[in-house]
């Protein structure tokens, strides 16, 4: 019972502590891509320290719902850490929730983003709730047959059964293969990485994740950021995860987690580098190019599936 | 138990009868009609949970008036669910109704009103409990004609007039399969009760069966409004009253699913595992294009009914997987793919109802539908906003509300059909069918967020949403009812699975509730499949540590950043006064997605610009967007062509003259006399 909540209370710390530095790694590669000395890895942590000391300024039309959504994102990703495996498979509250549980959490998050960004009534907030809705409608079923050409495999969704299954070996097969690269399409979209949105910018005509947080300051702005990092990590994680679980703790012994640790977080920053990399390299897509970028996605998430079924694993 | 099934009837009747009586007096009718329609609802609903918990049957034998046919009503579990779901939507629309029927007041129609929405939960409760053709069909034409002249309510407008007549068209066109099918059955077996006909029908060769099950789906998929039969439910749903409406798309739409399970399951037994497939490809059809038209909708209340035939898709997929297993004979599996699909069923009725009501309190409030009118009720209509809210993100599929878990048995039963069917076709189609809910599951999103965004946040859009008031004590109590019911749903899901034990033990031959009850106070849904390996969620963990997780969040919050001041300013709009033409709106939020997925609305737009003699200085630019309804255009205007150039050809027969018609007597008469000796 103790080391069961120990791991919840871990995982969960873990998780929250790590996802700045992920975030300021990839931002510290991008500057050294564009050979700038860029903000310290730290920076990141330093800026969500300064948001939560930060008196708020919120605007005179806006209704309970723009207060209390900064709360319920960070809930449903703080909810979504506990079902999600990071560095060991055991999960205590596994039983909770499952992928697609994971999935609509994301959801409940960003339907009250996009409601708040609608709420000040400013047309950037509303542009971007809409541009928001568009693009994660079309990528939830992307995501979904990824993760199920996987979960077919094992015979659950649940996820730490998942990353339990394939976490002896390396799988290397055909269906294997098509739907991880299916899910980095994914990851790049959900996470709002350019190609699909650009987190670093402001101008109105680009902007998805980053003009609905436009009328956020203070303690609400730090809580929308901090839940952005953890959110891209949580779904790197999935990625990590799902496809190479290598190296993850399956028992609860120093040794194992240590390894568990050490590997999770080489992977997703080996990641959060790729993703740099990506985005150093390729500009930001036409608003609605994406779908294209996404039902590419999707087929190859359906060849994945085919192959499983017809060429056998 | 007959005594209150006799009292449901009474009461209605008296509600009814009362009703009229009173017409004069429009409090007295308005209150009589509710009151005994709440009471009612008590009744049924007590009798209703009573059969499922004790799996009773209950006859009721009615008396003679037929010659040679014994006309029975049975209530066996499936019918006591529906009477359920019926029960529950009829209390909570009973208690709206006390205080939206005054909306009417004043018109000199109060009386006709109640006297019908009791007579229309009559006919419901008739259809769902019948046990013998005749009765049934019945039922089932009084059921259509009396919600007929309930959408035909506010005659006074033309486009209730069109609604009223297409709605009577594709109900017939319905019905006539339906009596088709049916008599198919009575040929075969010679009986009109159900009992001793799904005897017969079940020996029949597969055929035949094939036939009715045509015939059947037609009939009642029509009345259900799967993709391409749907036309009539967006144009009658909304002219109706809005708690009728509430009613016809809460609850009358699924008494098709009712007579389409009874027939399937009960009826025909066992039949091909193409019929499944054919309803999951209607189901998934109908789920896609339902929430993409509803995305298009500017109207709340022709968005909401669009957004009906999406929930039926859904509810389809429960139901076409439920027919694939139980042809592979895995009960287990069946059992929880039907209760994926009943379980659906209640909660879109729940949640469907719910917005119904809302949008009828928007309207009573602003005397708009129009959702580019509305803006800023979240601070004139608190409550309101907030059921609103509730039950979208209920139809959102977030979790923890009830559409959630429904959605998510939906998603597993798809998954174990892939997984434990050795079929490949279908072990591909199932999952894709799994991703095309999960992007119904995102538009749904994005649809709901522009129904509340749009109509409830920001600034109001027009003077009528700017005056608008909170509605009264006995709408609100109503919704407040089925929005509470929306997060006991979802929390709670094994109430709902120990109700379907009995329903899904007696159709797919395994009961749901010891299975999807993993543990013992928690309500943990495990999946069974050969793997071995456990699928679960709880959806009350799930509530409880959202719940626990805010607290958390604003100790984290005050733990770092210590106290910090809130203060109040102007929106940022680039230094200009903010004014509400500056607001999006609803057709620009949706504009996206009517761009992305353009091959399915064909959309296209003008813009008109006058300018005052010189192209430098424009007076006025008015912007047209529409899409091209395709069914209408390419489907139904080609089938109206042929009927009216045919009536137009025929015509030529009908010359007046006496004379031509006594020749065709003769004719006929001689005709028959040849081939019919």
């Amino acid at each position: 019972m103790t080391s069961k909540i120990a791991i919840v209370i871990g995982q969960l710390l873990f998780v929250m502590a790590l996802a700045p530095l992920l975030s300021g790694v990839i931002k510290k590669t991008k500057a050294s891509f564009q050979t700038r000395q860029g903000p310290g890895f730290l920076q990141v942590y330093r800026d969500i320290y300064k948001w939560f000391h930060k008196d708020s300024v919120i605007s005179e039309h806006t209704s309970w719902i723009f207060i209390v959504t900064p709360y319920i994102y960070f809930s449903a990703l703080f909810v979504a850490a506990l079902l999600i495996p990071t560095f060991t498979t055991v999960q205590p509250l596994g039983f909770a929730g499952d992928v697609i549980a994971v999935i609509y959490l994301f959801a409940l998050g960003r339907f009250f983003m996009s409601l708040a960004g609608l709420d000040a009534g400013s047309a950037f907030g509303g542009m971007a709730s809409s541009r928001e809705a568009a693009v994660s409608s079309v990528i939830e079923p992307a995501m979904m047959l990824a993760i199920f050409s996987v979960a077919l495999v094992v015979g659950s969704t649940n996820l730490g059964i998942i990353s339990e299954t394939f976490s002896s070996e390396i799988v290397f097969n055909l269906s294997h293969i098509l739907a991880f690269m299916a899910m980095a399409v994914v990851t790049v979209a959900e996470t709002g990485r350019i190609p699909v949105d650009n987190p670093d910018t402001h101008l109105e005509l680009t902007m998805v994740h980053e003009g609905m947080l436009l009328e956020y300051s203070g303690k609400e702005l730090a809580l929308m950021m901090w839940g952005a990092s953890i959110k891209q990590l949580l779904v790197y994680s999935l990625l990590v995860n799902v496809f190479f679980p290598i190296g993850i703790a399956n028992n609860f012994d120093f040794i194992s987690i240590l390894i568990g640790l050490l590997s999770f977080i080489s992977k997703v920053f080996f990641v959060g580098i790729i993703v740099a990399v990506i985005e150093t390299s390729f500009v930001k897509m036409r608003f609605f190019k994406i779908p294209d970028l996404l039902a590419g996605a999707f087929m190859l998430g359906l060849l994945s599936l085919v192959s499983n079924y017809v060429l056998g694993r | 138990m007959t005594m209150i099934w006799y009292s449901t009837i009474g009461l209605l009747l008296t509600g009814g009868l009362l009703s009229l009586f009173f017409r004069k007096n429009e409090v007295y009718s308005n209150t009589a009609a509710y009151l005994c329609s709440a009471f009612a609802a008590l009744c049924s609903g007590f009798l209703a949970i009573k059969i499922l918990l004790t799996n009773q049957t209950l006859i009721v034998m009615l008396p003679k008036v037929l010659p040679y046919t014994q006309v029975t009503m049975k209530i066996d579990n499936l019918a006591g669910y529906f009477i359920l779901v019926i029960s529950v939507l009829t209390l909570a629309v009973s208690v709206y109704s006390f205080g939206y029927g005054q909306e009417y007041f004043g018109k000199g129609k109060i009386g006709q009103l109640g006297f019908m929405f009791n007579i229309f939960i009559l006919t419901m409760l008739l259809v769902v409990t019948a046990n013998n053709i005749l009765l049934f069909l019945f039922a089932w034409e009084l059921m259509s004609l009396v919600s007929f002249l309930l959408v035909l309510y506010e005659h006074e407008y033309i486009k209730v007039r069109n609604a009223g007549l297409v709605y009577l068209i594709m109900t017939h066109i319905g019905s006539l399969f339906l009596v088709l099918g049916f008599l198919i059955m009575y040929q075969q077996t010679g009986s009109f009760e159900f009992d001793q006909l799904a005897v017969g029908v079940r020996q029949l060769s597969p055929e035949l069966k094939n036939i009715i099950f045509i015939f059947m789906l037609i009939g009642f998929g029509t009345k259900a409004g799967i993709v391409p039969l749907h036309v009539w439910l967006p144009r009658a749903h909304p002219a109706a009253p809005s708690h009728v409406s509430a009613l016809m798309s809460g609850i009358m739409i699924k008494t098709a699913l009712y007579g389409l399970i009874r027939v399937l399951f009960h009826m025909l037994g066992s039949g091909s595992v193409w019929w499944g497939v054919l309803i999951l490809i209607l189901g998934v059809i109908s789920a896609l294009l339902g929430v993409l038209y509803a995305l298009m909708e500017q109207d709340l209340k022709r968005l909401l009914a669009f957004s009906s035939v999406e929930n039926i898709g859904i509810i389809f997929l429960g139901l076409g997987a439920a027919i694939i297993f139980k042809e592979h004979g895995t009960p287990m599996l069946s059992a929880i793919a039907l209760t994926a699909g009943l379980y659906h069923l209640f909660n879109h009725a729940v949640f469907k109802s719910l917005l119904f009501m809302g949008a009828g309190a928007v309207h009573m409030a602003t005397h708009t539908r129009k959702i580019n009118k509305l803006g800023g009720l979240i601070k004139t209509m608190p409550w309101t906003a907030l059921f609103f809210l509730i039950g979208s993100a209920s139809i959102s599929v977030l979790p923890p509300f009830n559409g959630f878990v429904s959605e998510w048995l939906t998603f597993q039963s798809l998954l174990a059909l892939s997984f434990n069917i050795s079929d490949t076709t279908i072990k591909i189609m199932a999952p894709v069918a799994g991703s095309a809910l999960a992007l119904t599951g995102g538009l749904v999103a994005a649809c709901f967020i522009k129904a509340f965004g749009i109509s409830f946040l920001a600034l109001p859009r027009s003077k009528n949403a700017e005056k608008a008031r909170e509605v009264n004590l006995s709408m609100r109590i109503g919704m407040g009812i089925l929005a509470g019911l929306c997060i006991l749903m979802g929390i709670f899901p094994s109430l709902i699975f120990r109700l379907l034990d009995g329903v899904s033990l007696s159709l797919a031959g395994a009961g749901v509730y010891g299975q999807l009850n993993g543990g013992a106070w928690l309500s943990v849904l495990n999946i069974p499949n050969a793997s071995g390996k456990g699928i679960s969620m709880d959806s009350l963990s799930l509530g409880i540590l959202l719940v626990l997780a805010i607290p958390v969040v604003l100790l984290i919050t005050r733990f770092i950043g210590g106290r910090t001041k809130r203060s109040k300013d102007e929106t940022w709009n680039c230094g200009k006064t903010l004014i509400p033409a500056m607001e999006y709106t609803a057709t620009s939020f949706s504009n996206p997605i009517r761009i992305i997925f353009r091959y399915i609305f064909w959309p296209s737009q003008d813009i008109i610009k006058e300018d005052k003699g010189s192209p430098y200085f424009t007076k006025s630019i008015k912007y047209r967007s529409r899409i091209t309804p395709v069914f209408e255009e390419y489907l139904y205007r080609p089938i109206n062509w042929a009927v009216i150039y045919i009536s137009d050809k025929m015509g030529s027969v009908q010359s007046g003259s006496i004379h031509i018609y006594l020749t065709y007597i003769l004719a006929t008469i001689i005709a028959l006399l040849l081939f019919a000796r």
